[in-house]
């Protein structure tokens, strides 16, 4: 499905400080019964937004009107559990575009950046300093450049240094040559696969199994 | 008493340091080393690996949304024959002759049925009786072998580990590329290894393994690698045993964990429905014996642990790494602020409180079944227990097989007359209230003793608890009504 392509994206973030947030708090399994990717959104963290009743919880982030913007940031190890893309579907399809952590699990990691959501991966202190960014002023606004791979709490003009973490306001992150490339260019692997099917097929005739 | 523990996610130092780098021998390799290494069609410079996969497991869930994108990019199966389907996530395990209630459900497995009918794909749907969980199934029937790579859009793939494969799940854009291409586009994770030596006491299962491992290890504790599980614990455990730990690699965020095959893996593969006969199986496993790690191979990070130091495991918060030997305490909460908040709103999920003692808490509801406890071995151990005992009145036990094979099985080796005689019903097979996709819903605020994997908030419906256990501590808490020592009820 084709997404949006990432450059440099400049937004508010809506924080969300709890650790180890698993792919079932993400979008519980009950959700999961369409056969089209559609209005996943709606359902994005469905039983910390909404009571029993479908009213909204009130002290749910999201359902705060202080906190907005295309930027989600969260407590480490996040996106655990499930391999269900469903849950990178929802935070999609709700309007980010872009996750920060200081840790996050591999199979999320792969499907969001596969459907066109950036991971960035901060130090521990740098997620702190964001946290404490935003609780400051709700609206402060973050740059995500893809193509210098840093992060940026606005208003901060120092630039990061060679190493990437210490200095105040930026941080580096990382990311490999070729999924940087497709998520800038909107490319994705499927596109690449299809051309290079002789060598998979030649490839497939040597396998014993 | 109080353990020192650390809450579940934090990587503790004193857990850092005891990892060592060994000196690389080049020309040695690890069993991962050597099937990943053969399966890799093209390198890609700065970029991830090209890696072919041998075979692909398909369910209703994580399937449809792939083909469709099939359909819109004009694209068809490139192997038909190395996918196979079967439905299990959200299929209802009661009445399964009779039409699936819910419309969405239904219409799910139409999907499923529908989409490998028009590309030819082996599918084995509701009712069909190789049907069962796909990671119970795909080894049963002999489509899971040594050195292969196994895919499939659910995590606990990585259960065909146990047979020395590389077996790892997978999102559903990837489900298309290997329906598309037969290949996935992987960076190469990390290596570790993790041995357990020494004996198992009484009544310590696999499962205990595993979670005492990841208590350690925590549920991020293995994120970025790739497992090697090793040493004589391992060796001396059935295939079945093997699953059930290569099965929960994921939880402690580990990509997938495998086993090096041997003579147990051969005699439980040989004269199964798809393994190779004859002359194949002959070439076959000659091959299979070249897979194990090389003396002086290297890994990434390294694991010891005693096989005495392991008690039946139980949990008592909200991810899998939260766990404790039975008869211990809920641990305090240690480390930074925001560990310690999220490792209190745990305990305020479970409503459960810090040095509070595990034995002796009320169960309301067990549920034996799941992936990673629902194949013979488990219903033999859960049968040892609850033979000649009655269930506790208050408990409300889901005795779910994981395959119809499996339920044959109960039946002709006369598990189910003694669950009968016990007051437990058997039901059909599925993943039922592992993930509560279907019916089997643990109602909010109650207490299920589980032997799946996952004790998320909400997992086995919303605001359902889950301890997650060994099929030995779900059938002494279903016939005690609480959190009980099986060792206890073993004669």
């Amino acid at each position: 499905m084709a997404y949006d392509k990432f450059k440099v994206l400049k937004s508010s973030a809506v924080p969300l400080p709890i650790e180890n947030v698993d792919t079932d708090q993400i979008i519980p399994a009950r959700f999961l019964k369409a056969t089209e990717r559609k209005e996943f959104g709606d359902n994005l963290f469905r039983d910390w937004r909404y009571n029993h009743d479908s009213t909204p919880k009130k002290d749910f982030v999201l359902n705060n009107p202080i906190y907005s913007g295309k930027i989600l940031v969260a407590g480490r190890n996040f996106g655990s559990g499930s391999s269900r893309e469903h849950a990178a579907w929802a935070i999609y399809d709700y309007g980010f575009r872009c996750v920060v952590s200081s840790f996050f699990a591999d199979i999320f990691k792969g499907n969001s950046i596969n459907i066109g959501i950036l991971p960035v991966q901060v130090s521990e202190v740098f997620l702190d300093k964001i946290f404490k960014a935003i609780e400051a002023d709700p609206k402060v606004e973050f740059e995500v450049n893809l193509p210098s791979q840093t992060i940026r709490i606005s208003g901060s003009k120092a630039s990061p240094p060679a190493g990437g973490e210490g200095l105040e306001g930026a941080e580096t992150f990382e990311i490999n040559g070729y999924k940087k490339n497709n998520l800038m260019n909107g490319y994705d692997d499927i596109d690449y696969l299809q051309n290079m099917k002789n060598d998979i097929q030649s490839f497939a005739a040597k396998s014993i199994y | 008493m109080r353990e020192i523990c650390l809450p579940s996610g934090y990587n503790s130092r004193i857990l850092q340091s005891r990892f060592k780098i060994h000196k690389m021998n080049n020309t040695a390799s690890t069993l991962f080393d050597k099937v990943w290494g053969s399966h890799v069609v093209r390198k890609i410079e700065d970029g991830p690996d090209v890696f072919f996969i041998d075979r692909h497991f398909i369910h209703e869930v994580t399937s449809p949304v792939a083909f469709l994108g099939l359909e819109s990019r004009k694209l068809t199966v490139m192997f038909p024959d190395k996918t196979f389907a079967t439905a299990d996530h959200n299929t209802p395990t009661v009445n399964q002759h009779l039409p699936v209630n819910d419309p969405l459900s239904a219409r799910q497995l139409k999907a499923l049925e529908a989409n490998s009918a028009k590309y030819g794909i082996s599918h084995w749907g509701l009712g069909n009786p190789k049907n069962g969980i796909v990671h119970v199934v795909g080894p049963e029937n002999g489509i899971t072998l040594p050195g292969m790579t196994i895919v499939c859009g659910d995590s606990h793939t990585s259960t065909h580990g146990a047979f020395g494969a590389i077996a790892f799940g997978i999102g559903t854009s990837e489900v298309e590329m290997v329906l598309s291409s037969q290949c996935i586009m992987q960076p190469k994770p990390k290596k570790m290894r993790i041995k357990v030596n020494g004996r198992l006491g009484k009544g310590i299962t696999p499962k205990d393994v595993i979670l005492y491992i990841i208590s350690r290890l925590t549920a991020a504790g293995a994120t970025g690698y790739f497992v090697e599980y090793a040493g004589d614990v391992f060796e001396n455990m059935s295939m079945e045993g093997r699953m059930t730990v290569c099965n929960m690699s994921i939880e402690m965020g580990a990509r997938g964990g495998m086993i090096a095959p041997d003579e147990t893996t051969f005699a439980y593969i040989k004269n199964k429905d798809k393994a190779p006969k004859g002359q194949e199986w002959d070439k076959a496993l000659a091959y299979w014996k070249t897979l194990k790690t090389d003396e002086g191979a290297g890994f990434d990070l390294e694991y010891d642990f005693n096989a005495s130091d392991i008690e039946p495991m139980i949990t008592y918060g909200t991810n899998p790494g939260m766990g404790i030997g039975i008869t211990k305490h809920i641990p305090v909460a240690q480390g930074a602020a925001g560990s310690k908040a999220s490792y209190e709103k745990s305990l305020g999920y479970m409503g459960f409180h810090e040095d509070e003692a595990m034995l002796g808490k009320k169960v309301d509801y067990v549920f034996i079944g799941s992936c990673t406890n629902g194949r013979i071995e488990d219903f033999r151990a859960f049968a040892s227990i609850i033979k000649g005992r009655k269930k506790a009145e208050h408990v409300t036990a889901w005795v779910v097989p994981g395959s119809h094979v499996v339920e044959q099985q109960i039946k002709e080796e006369g598990i189910l007359d003694i669950l009968t005689e016990a007051g437990f019903q058997l039901r059909q097979p599925g993943c039922s209230a592992c993930l509560a996709m279907n019916d089997d819903k643990i109602p909010a605020g109650k207490y299920a003793v589980s032997t799946s994997n996952r004790n998320f908030e909400g997992r086995q419906g919303p605001g359902a608890r889950t301890m997650l256990a060994s099929p030995l501590v779900a059938a002494a808490a279903a016939v005690t009504g609480v959190v009980t020592d099986p060792r206890d009820l073993i004669a």
